[in-house]
């Protein structure tokens, strides 16, 4: 077993899996990836399960050390990124020696990182998953973000086998327009609502995290009642509380929650919501249950099938 | 048989919805819960339909029992039962069928036979500070808020907010009240609280807004357990008053 160490942690990175699935009807999240399609493609370069645990580093990274050899890629956001001096590329496979450090520099773009390790981050699995949910502090480490001198189980590298590239997410410049499903309480907005939900341009406040992003831009009217009564908030749910600004729900949302939601991000447009740092633009497209599905078969598509 | 609808909640979830009270029958509600509601204490009135409860619970089991490798989760709400999948893996249409015939066959979803627990409360003082606002609010004694609190077993009807806690009720109106202006930064875990004609047990040290009343020394969520989680919708919960010393030798202060 070789062992990563936390010299720096950054703004705020933590682990994560696909996320922790099963217990939302007695309230334990979801957790997982802000970006699901960069924590796959990591974990496809190195020979990993989809399911393995990486690290997911938000806008400022951190700094590792490794005390033995091990293979590793970023995928998602890009930043200057060194191995033991030299310069890491997005989403090319490069090896750490033993007593090497591996630093992330200035962020070019996107919001977040990925940073998987071949065979997967080893901590333990909490209620069955290795995601980590600072929300309610459940996962890795108490379910907090890593700090300094915080140790993670690795395995030692093995050889690699030799992949087709494949084509990483378009990172967002500055914002992102993202397919919705409308509902599933559209009802309770009035068709004006409606069209300045899917025409206007809205922003990523500073009061945004893991669990959601607040949205700035022209206020949402509802038709009647501003609350409802408890159900699911599906990850990328928007849902409108009583003063009008939209609030996007993301990996570390509660299961459960009292506002209307006016539409749902599709899947396939998830990784790209997850991407906006805040201050960046987003616009909601509405679109179909099928367009939806022929979309992420797509962006799936490109994590099929590449081993050789 | 009741109405219920299914419709999606984004590409990945279908949700199956079953009318309020107050869409099916106006005359449904009371007047106090009416005037809870119009106040804006936090909860619409319709939220204690047991029977639109016990089906959304019920499917939610069969669910999970037939399908629980390939479904992800189903999360029960106060009348919506929502079942997320992988919509590559399993066809939407395919559950949207299956679900459509579960919802209308009462007998293949009867009530889940939830567990019934009892709860230990040491009410008041330092670990009840708000017993006395309560007291004042309902116009009567600290002692007769206990005598309320714990005269009846509650219902489960959503787990939620945090892992494990329970919105449980409806409780005596004269303990409904809406949530306090400022919500707490801090509660301790453990707390017994009142908000919206409900009460509910924090199972861990959260921000709050509901009224603290007393504390308990049993965990609702400790993920040590072999089942970490001690309520589930359809259980039913019945409070117990203790004194402090009881209180302390079981939380082992």
């Amino acid at each position: 077993m070789a062992a990563l160490t936390v010299i720096r942690p950054g703004m705020l990175t933590t682990i994560q899996d696909l996320g922790r699935w099963g217990r939302q009807h007695v309230g334990v999240p979801v957790a997982g990836p802000m970006d699901w399609f960069s924590h796959r493609l990591a974990n496809l370069l190195l020979g990993n399960h989809d399911d393995d645990a990486a690290l997911e580093i938000t806008l400022m990274g951190p700094e590792l050390e490794a005390d033995d050899e091990v293979a590793c890629v970023v995928t998602g956001a890009e930043f200057d990124v060194t191995a033991g001096g030299r310069r890491a590329r997005l989403g090319e496979p490069f090896r750490l020696a033993a007593g090497e450090r591996l630093k992330f520099g200035a962020r070019i773009s996107g919001a977040r990182a990925v940073l998987a390790v071949q065979g997967g981050v080893q901590v333990p699995r909490v209620l069955g998953s290795r995601s980590t949910s600072l929300i309610s502090r459940v996962g890795p480490f108490g379910g907090r973000a890593l700090r300094p001198g915080d140790v993670l189980p690795v395995s030692r590298s093995r050889p690699l086998a030799a992949r087709a590239p494949v084509r990483p997410l378009s990172l967002p410049l500055s914002g992102a327009r993202v397919r919705v499903m409308l509902g599933p309480h559209d009802r309770h907005f009035s068709a004006a609502a409606l069209e300045v939900f899917s025409a206007s341009r809205f922003f990523v406040t500073p009061e945004s995290n893991r669990m959601g992003y607040r949205l700035d831009g022209p206020r949402l009217v509802h038709r009647d009642a501003t609350d409802i009564l408890s159900d699911a908030t599906p990850i990328g749910s928007v849902q409108v509380p009583a003063s009008g600004h939209p609030i996007l729900l993301m990996a570390d949302r509660q299961t459960t929650g009292g506002y209307p939601k006016i539409a749902t991000v599709i899947t396939a447009d998830l990784p790209l919501a997850g991407q906006l740092a805040p201050g960046d633009w987003i616009e909601f497209e509405p679109c179909s249950l099928a367009a939806a599905l022929d979309a992420l078969r797509q962006r799936t598509t490109a994590l099929q099938g590449r081993t050789p | 048989m009741i109405d219920f609808r299914i419709q999606p909640a984004g590409d990945a979830a279908l949700r199956v919805e079953f009318p309020a009270r107050g869409d099916r029958n106006g005359a449904g509600r009371s007047a106090r819960v009416m005037e809870v509601a119009r106040r804006g204490a936090g909860g619409p009135a319709d939220m204690f339909d047991e029977g639109i409860s016990a089906r959304v619970t019920a499917i939610g089991e069969v669910v999970r029992a037939r399908w629980g490798g390939l479904v992800r989760d189903a999360v029960i709400g106060y009348h919506t039962v929502t079942v997320y999948f992988d919509p590559l893996v399993v066809d939407g249409r395919w559950l949207e069928e299956q679900l459509a015939a579960i919802a209308a066959d009462p007998a293949a979803a009867g009530d889940v036979r939830g567990a019934h627990i009892e709860v230990p409360v040491c009410y008041g003082g330092d670990l009840g500070p708000d017993l006395g606002d309560v007291a004042a609010s309902a116009g009567c004694s600290e002692q007769e808020v206990i005598d309320l609190h714990t005269s009846r077993s509650y219902r489960v009807f959503v787990v939620g907010f945090v892992p494990g806690f329970g919105y449980m009720g409806p409780v005596d109106p004269r303990l409904s009240l809406p949530r306090r202006r400022t919500p707490r930064t801090k509660v301790p875990a453990g707390s017994v609280a009142l908000a919206a004609g409900q009460t509910g047990i924090y199972p861990m040290e959260t921000p709050g807004g509901w009224h603290l009343i007393g504390r308990t020394p049993i965990r609702p969520f400790d993920e040590s357990r072999s089942e970490p989680v001690l309520f589930r919708p359809g259980d039913r919960v019945r409070f117990r008053a203790i004194a402090r010393e009881e209180y302390d030798a079981m939380s082992g202060t």
